[in-house]
Parts: structure tokens; C-alpha cells; sequence
């Protein structure tokens, strides 16, 4: 039993290693090891496609989390208030954002955007004071951002109520009780209460913008975001320099996800 | 301002979010897959099944991820189970959090990444050459559909392990010594209590496991090389390169069809399961 628990361990990590190890090597070729360097890291960080990319994914990931965790939190904490149809309608609303393959969003939020764009960039033009060429709505950050959000806001209202239903009622009540305003209420109790969660719904939220290829593939417009430029890399050919970006991918991921996750238990551990 | 006023403030943002973001861009797939193809690449507004009639012409693209979803979750399950179990019932309870959280880190770091870890291992310098180093000779792996299964495996067996683990962590392990007490031999005491009422964790881990594995685009680009693609390549295809907007929206509704409807029996199928438990839990 344990023999094949080790196994299947090894199975699970083994190719994390193999591209953390050959992002070291000196030599060209995937098949042999030839000592120890960090030029392929120095490559990727000096190639400005890389840096290009990497740019465009954090700035995505950073706006789209923050977006997420604050228009999530606030729809959790209502939704917490509430019962009856408009409740009824957000947990349908969110369980079809889950459940819709991620492609289907993609492609979706795609021809969607294209279409409502193509009706207004005419009445745009048409109403656009002066003699400058009038701003013309595309496919671009703005879209990824957009649609990443929807899926994300999703997410951490997920994480966030999963929170506020493990909250001990008795707080708020005795809160405004004590002649509390609700906006006083919610700011010295109930916030600090779920903050964990939403600061761990937010680097849940990054990671996955920072790790998502397929709704940015179709709805990033002419951008390039670091999943992108890896994806059409690899179909390129695979190279040294692709190991050392997907390592340095892997540790983001690493360290947004440990902080969740101490965030998480130091969240449940206060509330009790 | 008033509890209600509060409450619809705070929602306001999500609901326009969702409704523009989500519901609008479903709507268009739907409206546009009654659609006639334009000349110019986009879609004329009409109401034609023409599209619908034309699904033949993926079958292929159906068929595998048919068939290989279904396989995919189900060597999955049988991979991790045991690893569940033994997380669950055999494991020390000091390294248990810990062998868990490494179980899930890989699922939430790029699948991109970890698939093209795939390619690399099983590429013609990687594996083949280490088998044709001990004299086993032209062995292809990847772009095969066992490349893509091992793809598939490797990147959802993390959302197997989970649910089971959990179902089987809240087991009452009196009932496992109460049936050994009795004179059950293991074998039976594991399917005659264990296995029951895992089946919860199980019907969870499969339903996520197919659902994501429906739409699964990743994995079968990078190792099945274009020889082995699923529906959700039909739809880069469609969408990206030949811009068949109607065509490719009734491709994509079909397949949220299809995975409603799998899913739909599937839970039938479980709900059926769980009631014979009810009389083992009861036993």
C-alpha cells in the first residue's frame, strides 16, 4: 500500500521534476544532461517576447483577481441576507459558470463581444465629437480581463460564502445589538472574519488568470499572454528556454497557493 | 438606506457581470447555431437546422472524446482509490495533511506546463530512446491515444483522489473493526463497507473529472499531435482557422448537450446506487 502510494507520488511529481532539472542544463539537447547553468533563465528574462507576455499576464491576473475578490465579496455577503428567486437565480448563475467548459466560455464571450462591438463602433463613430478617429472597441485586455472575472467573481463567491456559513451568527447579532450600523458591523466583524478567505480567493484568482490558456486564447484579440507564448513555442519546437519559463511558472503558482492555503487554516482556526 | 436597497447595491455589480459577460455571450452561441454561415466569415441571422444536420461531419471529433473521456476518468478512479484509501485509512495521521495538499498542488499549477512535461517525457529523446537503449526498438508514444490518456490521467488525478479521500476520511472506522469483530474476511468487510459508502466521493470525483475532461482542448493538442483531438479542437478549428462561427456554435451547444445530458443519467444512475447503501448503512 504504501509502495504504490510512493508510486503514484512519483508519477505526480517525477515530470515537474524532469522540466525544473533540464531548466538547469547547460547543454542544448533534451536528452542529455551537461552541468549546471542558469543561461536559459537568463535567455527567457532577456527575450523581450517573454517579458512582453509575462507583463500582459500579471497585469491580467492582478486586475481580474482584484475585481473578482471585490465584486465576489460583495455578492457573497448579500447573498448570505437573502433568500427567495434573486437567490435562486445567483446560485444558478454561478453553478452554470462553473459547470460551462472553460472553451465554451471562451468561445462564447468571443463571438458575443465581436458582435455587440460591430453593432456599436458604428454608433460610436457616429457620435464621437471632433475631427479625431473615434475609439474603436476591440478584442483585447480589456475583453480577458472581463472574462476572467466573470469566471473568478464565481469562484471566490464560492470561497467567501463557504466562509461566512461557518460564522457564528451570534457575532453580527450581538453586534447590532449593541447598537452596531451595519456598515460598522460588517467593517469590525464581519470583514476581518472573512478577510482570509477573500485574501485566499484573490491568489486562487491570480493563479488560475496567470495559469489559463483556453479562454484567453480565444478572447485575448492580438495580445499575448505567457500561456499563449508557451503554447505556440511548444508547437515551434521544444527548447531549454521553455523549461526555464514553465519553471518559473510553476514556482508563482507554488507560493500563491501555499499562501492560500496558511490564509485558509489561520481564517478557520480565528472563527472558532 | 434600507436592508433591501443594501442587498441589491452589493449584487449589482456580479448580476451585470454575469448577465453581460455570461448570459449574453451564451445566448449569441445559441442564436448564432440556428444561423446560416455569411461569406465574409461571420453569421446571417436566420432559423435553420442546417448546422445541426452537419454534425456528422465531427463525428470523429464526438467520438473520441466519447470515448476517451469515459476511459480517461475511469483509469483515474482506479489509480486513485487506492492512493485515497491509503491517505484516508492507512496513513499516519501526523503526514496526512501534508501528503494531501502535495496530492492537490499539481492541480492548481498549469496544466500547460504539465502536459508539455508530457511531450518531453514522451518524446522520441525521452522514453522511446531509453527503451531502445535496453533493446526494445521503435516504440512511438507520443501523438497516440495512449499519450493523451497518460496526459489525462497525469492532470486530473489530483480532482479524483480529493472527493474520495474525503468520503472515505469521514467513514467510521468502528464499522471496519465491528466487521472484522464479526469474522468478515478484509476483502469483504472493503466491499461490503468501505466501497459502499464511498460511493459519494466516487460519483463526485467522476462527475468533475468528465465534465472537465469533455471540454478538454489542452492535452489532446500537445500529445495527441492532431492525430488524436477532441470536440474542443474541432472548436479552435472551427473558430480560429476556418471562422465557421454557425457551424462551430452548433458544435459547441451540442457538447454542453451531450455533457448535460451524460451527466443528468449519470446522477440517476448514482441516486439508484445510494439508495441500495441506505440498507448496507443501515446493516
Amino acid at each position: 500500500m504504501r509502495l504504490y502510494a510512493s508510486c503514484v507520488y512519483i508519477f505526480l511529481y517525477f515530470p515537474i521534476g524532469i522540466i525544473v532539472l533540464f531548466s538547469f542544463n547547460a547543454g542544448r539537447h533534451a536528452s542529455q544532461l551537461q552541468g549546471f547553468s542558469t543561461q536559459w533563465y537568463g535567455k527567457a528574462l532577456s527575450n523581450p517576447f517573454v517579458m512582453d507576455a509575462l507583463q500582459t499576464s500579471l497585469l491580467v491576473a492582478f486586475t481580474s483577481a482584484l475585481l473578482a475578490s471585490l465584486f465576489g465579496t460583495m455578492a457573497a455577503v448579500a447573498l448570505q441576507g437573502i433568500k427567495g428567486p434573486v437567490r435562486t437565480v445567483f446560485d444558478m448563475l454561478i453553478y452554470v459558470a462553473v459547470m460551462i467548459p472553460g472553451i465554451v466560455i471562451g468561445i462564447a464571450t468571443l463571438i458575443g463581444l465581436v458582435t455587440v462591438f460591430d453593432q456599436l463602433n458604428p454608433v460610436l463613430a457616429s457620435i464621437w465629437p471632433g475631427d479625431g478617429t473615434p475609439p474603436k472597441l476591440n478584442m483585447g485586455l480589456g475583453s480577458l480581463v472581463a472574462a476572467h472575472t466573470m469566471f473568478l467573481m464565481a469562484l471566490v463567491i464560492i470561497i467567501v460564502r463557504a466562509r461566512l456559513s461557518g460564522m457564528d451568527r451570534a457575532l453580527t447579532e450581538a453586534s447590532s445589538d449593541l447598537y452596531a450600523t451595519p456598515f460598522g458591523t460588517f467593517r469590525q466583524v464581519t470583514l476581518p472574519l472573512i478577510f482570509p478567505a477573500v485574501l485566499a480567493g484573490f491568489l486562487l484568482s491570480f493563479t488560475f488568470s496567470f495559469d489559463d490558456f483556453i479562454i484567453a486564447f480565444f478572447v485575448a484579440g492580438s495580445e499575448t499572454t505567457l500561456p499563449i507564448y508557451v503554447f505556440s513555442s511548444i508547437r515551434r519546437g521544444v527548447t531549454p528556454e521553455i523549461n526555464a519559463i514553465g519553471t518559473m511558472v510553476l514556482a508563482v503558482s507554488l507560493v500563491m497557493l501555499v499562501a492560500a492555503q496558511i490564509l485558509l487554516r489561520r481564517g478557520e482556526k480565528k472563527s472558532k | 438606506m434600507t436592508q433591501r436597497a443594501r442587498n441589491w447595491l452589493l449584487l449589482a455589480p456580479a448580476g451585470t457581470w454575469f448577465l453581460v459577460m455570461l448570459l449574453l455571450p451564451l445566448t449569441v452561441v445559441l442564436v448564432f447555431s440556428f444561423g446560416e454561415r455569411a461569406p465574409a466569415g461571420g453569421v446571417v441571422p436566420a432559423f435553420t437546422l442546417e448546422q445541426y444536420a452537419n454534425l456528422p461531419a465531427r463525428w470523429t471529433a464526438f467520438k473520441n472524446t466519447m470515448t476517451l473521456a469515459p476511459i480517461g476518468t475511469l483509469a483515474s478512479l482506479l489509480i486513485a482509490y487506492p492512493l485515497a484509501y491509503f491517505l484516508a485509512v492507512k496513513a499516519d495521521p501526523k503526514w496526512k495533511t501534508i501528503l494531501l495538499v502535495l496530492v492537490i498542488v499539481p492541480f492548481w499549477t498549469s496544466i500547460l506546463i504539465r502536459s508539455y512535461a508530457w511531450i518531453f517525457i514522451l518524446g522520441g529523446r525521452g522514453l522511446p530512446a531509453l527503451l531502445d537503449w535496453v533493446g526494445i526498438e521503435g516504440v512511438r508514444l507520443i501523438n497516440t491515444p495512449f499519450a493523451v490518456l497518460v496526459g489525462i490521467i497525469y492532470g486530473y488525478l489530483p480532482l479524483m483522489v480529493f472527493p474520495i479521500f474525503v468520503s472515505l476520511d469521514r467513514l467510521d472506522k468502528r464499522l471496519l473493526e465491528a466487521s472484522s469483530d464479526l469474522g468478515a474476511k478484509p476483502w469483504a468487510t472493503f466491499l461490503q463497507i468501505t466501497l459502499p459508502l464511498s460511493i459519494p466521493g466516487i460519483a463526485t470525483g467522476c462527475m468533475l473529472v468528465f465534465i472537465l475532461l469533455m471540454g478538454e482542448f489542452l492535452i489532446p493538442a500537445l500529445l495527441g499531435g492532431g492525430k488524436v483531438f477532441f470536440v474542443g479542437n474541432a472548436l479552435v478549428d472551427l473558430f480560429l482557422q476556418s471562422r465557421n462561427w454557425a457551424y462551430g456554435s452548433a458544435v459547441a451547444v451540442t457538447l454542453v448537450l451531450v455533457m448535460l445530458i451524460t451527466v443528468t443519467i449519470y446522477m440517476r444512475l448514482i441516486n439508484r446506487l445510494g439508495a441500495s447503501r441506505e440498507d448496507v448503512s443501515i446493516m
